[in-house]
């Protein structure tokens, strides 16, 4: 799936305040995460299941010859229908060395944000811990939850690394 | 000139190692009696190198040491100071401590400064004990310029830092000895310096070089002949040269009394040596000759003349024709020692991170698995229609295995890198134990994977002394059973069918099997006589067994065979055990090929593929309707001739879903880790292959059970068990229970 850059019509004088971002559907809610962290996108394939694992670790795919995790975020926040068709999408994400790819219904398109876009989030209590949520993010009429997916996946509830090294 | 030198760090360190790894290899090989004379250059060179980069890089405990360790190796190679076995076993002690320094500066090791005063002090005792006979030694004029030419006096005051590491001035000598004679080197009371030279290059040469150690403005150079006319016959300070004419003196009245007698004693007493002294004349066009001694001929002559340039050349021709008659030996060893400076140039090798190299290798890995899918998708089209495509692809599949062959051949390196450190085991080891042993060396060529290297040294080395301390008999002994007395430890390496074998063979008395049936029983070890030799062997590995008599400091504590056996395992290997009583043992140890592939047997449970590496499954087998014992209501054993196994359902271990649960419908895999069996349940076979080991914990976290992944043929992970974890979990299961 390529993503080009048509998509998005940027306004060449705010060029340098705005910041890209990948918005992608879990269920009813949209998200956004620093287009930077983003590898690559592609569709769901065959996994191969870890023993053991948590249930929303789907398991590990080959990605050209690197071993990558895929982590269904469905499952982890509970929302969306866990179901796996030829359109589900899977994001790969360049994390702090690590790759990591992660299951969501589907993904939108990139959008530029200013930081005054960018709400900071009410307190509430959600799935996604709140630590993890850099704010709300307001485009036309749609509200982005714009979360911080680095600190996300590698937090330690993502059993994604080992303890000793998270 | 801030410039950040922790950046050239790793290159000294690289070097410095590799210079020292040919300094041990030289000094071990070398013959005593007859040096090589390019042998000894070789040792200087290596140990010059290591003292001027550490010295850059400011490692002065490094430099310290190899500054007198150069200081001897210098006297040696001039021929001041004979070769003795002390010498070489003082520079093995000092390779040794500066290996530790070298470790230290890495940050891997502590630094031992005892041990680097301690050998500074014996290398500085053999330099001294030397130096006497020689008189008064030449002022360290390496690769020096030949006579002739005009003379020129040097002073200066050193600056700061050279005042503070009196090394420098050393190397300003050298450095100066290459463009011309240095005739002398005088530090005076009051710091100055006053350098005496002849050489063909101009004036402003050497302010050059001496401007790197001088204060700024010190420095004076002036043509020697009027300098010392004026001094000389008026009595009179020439300006800015303070003091001229006291040194002036000195030259003439102390220095040529000495020099003329220790070239006199020379020239009548050893031939060589006045041969010797003089070679450089004749290779007057070289500039990496070796010249030590040519100045006292010209010492003794400028004595009758004083001072007179002309007749310096003079001189110096007179003592060229001598030498060319006295010494032709020498004057082709002169010749030899060309080659060096050739060779230097010719350095065809580049330095490439592994990482680099590692990237590469999985780069071309996933180019095997696009073009192996790439074939597959083309095998149902018609080979007619489509000729030109089906060409390509066998072309692409050449190319591919080709590429794969040469990228894996990078990392690849010849068996020597290990071999080459045996030699000096060898003889550290017999001289300790008062045994006469012979090393030889077969298949140095033998290529195996980087990784390998580094980690197979140690257990060589131990399996080498175990050879040495158990296996080679005393040389009285030897005597008694006919044998030569020299007993010979032969180190063989080779290919065979996709593994590495290295074997370790000596021909010593061979393993005592009632010796070894009687240690098992009394540690209480499951031994009985009817056990077959091959089984026999196997006992020395395990833990703490050990059958010498005495524990000597080599070895016979019983610790190591078994590490030995663990550290091999672990790179996917294993040893074999040979022996004949009175002929011989031969240990041989078998590794795959490289660290990143392994031979793997694939089965199924459910829908899920596992690989279970191939080395640790004895057999496997389904199992008979009366074959499964339970305990406590639950299957948990099975008999398998005469033992019981525990049984490790996989299906269990993993929560697979959907996987067979009826014994009889399933497969028993026996594995086989640290003595220990268990029968692994699975349900089907599915094949066996050799399969490219990745990383797991890269992306993701270490998994109970887990060694790794790798990629099937078809493009899917399968992950590969860790069989050693399987086995020892059963035993925690096990101990629970009881």
């Amino acid at each position: 799936m390529q993503l080009g850059s048509e998509a998005v019509a940027i306004d060449d004088s705010h060029r340098e305040l705005e910041q890209e971002f990948l918005t992608f559907t879990l269920g009813p809610e949209e998200y956004a995460i620093d287009i930077l962290k983003v590898q690559e996108i592609r569709g769901y394939d065959t996994v191969t299941a870890i023993a053991n694992a948590p249930k929303f670790i789907k398991g590990v795919i080959n990605l050209r010859g690197t071993i990558v995790p895929i982590v269904d975020l469905r499952i982890k926040f509970g929302i969306g229908n866990v179901e796996y068709t030829p359109f589900t999408v899977v994001i790969i994400l360049n994390l702090a060395e690590r790759v990591v790819g992660v299951v969501v219904d589907s993904v939108s398109d990139v959008i530029g944000m200013t930081p005054e876009q960018i709400r900071p989030a009410p307190n509430f209590s959600s799935q996604v811990g709140a630590s993890f949520i850099r704010g709300l993010g307001t485009v036309d009429e749609r509200m982005l939850i714009v979360v911080d997916i680095e600190r996300l996946m590698l937090a330690p509830e993502m059993a994604l690394i080992d303890e000793a090294t998270a | 000139m801030a410039i950040d030198m922790s950046q050239f760090y790793q290159v000294f360190f690289e070097e410095a190692a590799e210079h020292l790894a040919s300094i041990e290899n030289l000094l071990v090989s070398m013959d005593v009696d007859a040096p090589d004379a390019e042998d000894l250059n070789a040792l200087f060179r290596a140990a010059h190198s290591i003292k001027g980069s550490s010295g850059t890089f400011g490692f002065n405990d490094m430099t310290e040491v190899t500054h007198v360790m150069e200081t001897l190796l210098d006297m040696v190679r001039k021929h001041e100071k004979p070769l003795t076995s002390d010498i070489i076993d003082a520079c093995l002690e000092a390779g040794d401590v500066l290996r530790n320094l070298l470790a230290a500066h890495m940050g891997e090791d502590q630094a031992d400064a005892a041990a680097a005063t301690a050998v500074s002090q014996r290398l500085q005792a053999l330099c001294e004990a030397e130096s006497a006979d020689t008189g008064c030694a030449s002022t360290g004029t390496e690769g020096s310029v030949p006579a002739g030419g005009n003379r020129f006096r040097i002073r200066f005051r050193p600056d700061a830092a050279c005042r503070q590491r009196p090394e420098t001035l050393d190397n300003l000598a050298e450095e100066l000895g290459r463009l011309g004679q240095v005739q002398r080197f005088d530090r005076e009371d009051d710091g100055l310096c006053d350098i005496v030279i002849e050489s063909t290059h101009a004036l402003s040469a050497f302010e050059g070089v001496v401007d790197f150690v001088a204060e700024s403005g010190s420095v004076v150079v002036m043509p020697l002949a009027e300098a010392e006319e004026d001094a000389y016959g008026f009595f009179e300070p020439a300006d800015g040269v303070s003091g001229a004419e006291e040194t002036a003196y000195g030259f003439f009245n102390d220095e040529p009394v000495a020099t003329v007698s220790a070239a006199d004693d020379e020239v009548v007493s050893e031939d060589g040596s006045y041969g010797f002294f003089a070679a450089p004349a004749p290779a007057a066009t070289s500039d990496d000759d070796e010249a030590p001694d040519g100045s006292y001929g010209l010492f003794a002559k400028a004595v009758t003349s004083p001072v007179a340039p002309a007749a310096v050349p003079a001189a110096a021709i007179e003592a060229s024709a001598k030498s060319e008659r006295a010494a032709p030996v020498k004057t082709a060893g002169a010749a030899q020692k060309k080659p060096p400076t050739a060779r230097a140039g010719g350095d065809t090798s580049i330095r490439v991170s592994v990482e680099k190299v590692d990237q590469m290798i999985n780069l071309v890995g996933e180019l095997v698995i696009t073009q192996a899918m790439l074939t597959q998708s083309a095998e149902g089209l018609d080979p007619v229609l489509y000729e030109r495509l089906m060409n390509g692809l066998v072309q692409l599949e050449r190319n591919t295995r080709d590429l794969q062959e040469s990228v894996m051949s990078i990392r690849m390196l010849p068996i020597s890198v290990v071999f080459s450190r045996f030699p000096r085991v060898v003889r550290d080891v017999s001289k300790k134990l008062g045994k006469q042993v012979e090393l030889k060396t077969i298949g140095e060529g033998t290529e195996l994977d980087k990784g390998l290297i580094e980690r197979i040294s140690d257990p060589l080395t131990h399996l080498i002394r175990n050879s040495l301390d158990h296996g080679i008999e005393s040389p009285e002994k030897r005597r008694a059973a006919g044998k030569s007395e020299i007993g010979t430890i032969t180190l063989k390496a080779y290919h065979q069918s996709g593994n590495i074998v290295i074997e370790v063979g000596d021909d010593g008395a061979g393993l005592n099997r009632d010796k070894i049936l009687s240690k098992a029983r009394e540690r209480g070890l499951d031994a009985s006589d009817t056990m077959s030799d091959a089984e026999v062997w196997q006992l020395i590995f395990e833990p703490g067994f050990s059958t010498a008599d005495q524990v000597t400091d080599v070895s016979g504590r019983g610790v190591g065979m078994d590490v030995v056996k663990r550290n091999i395992a672990s790179m996917g290997g294993r040893v074999d055990i040979d022996s004949m009583g009175g002929v011989g043992t031969r240990m041989t140890v078998r590794l795959p090929l490289t660290l990143a592939i392994l031979d793997g047997m694939s089965v199924g449970v459910g829908a899920e593929t596992y690989i279970i590496p191939l080395n640790y499954v004895v057999e496997s087998l389904q199992p008979g309707p009366n074959m499964m014992r339970s305990v406590s209501g639950v299957d948990s054993l099975i008999q398998v001739r005469g033992e019981y196994l525990p049984v490790i359902s996989l299906r269990e271990y993993f929560g697979v879903e959907g996987a067979c649960t009826d014994w009889r419908k399933g497969i028993m895999v026996i594995l086989e880790a640290d003595g220990t069996k268990i029968a692994l349940f699975v349900d089907q076979l599915i094949g066996q292959h050799q399969v490219v080991i990745k990383s797991l914990e890269a992306n993701y976290r270490r998994v109970a059970g887990i060694s790794g992944a790798t990629i099937m043929g078809d493009g899917r992970v399968a992950l590969i068990l860790d069989a050693a974890a399987l086995v020892g979990q059963s035993r925690k299961v096990l101990a629970v229970a009881a």
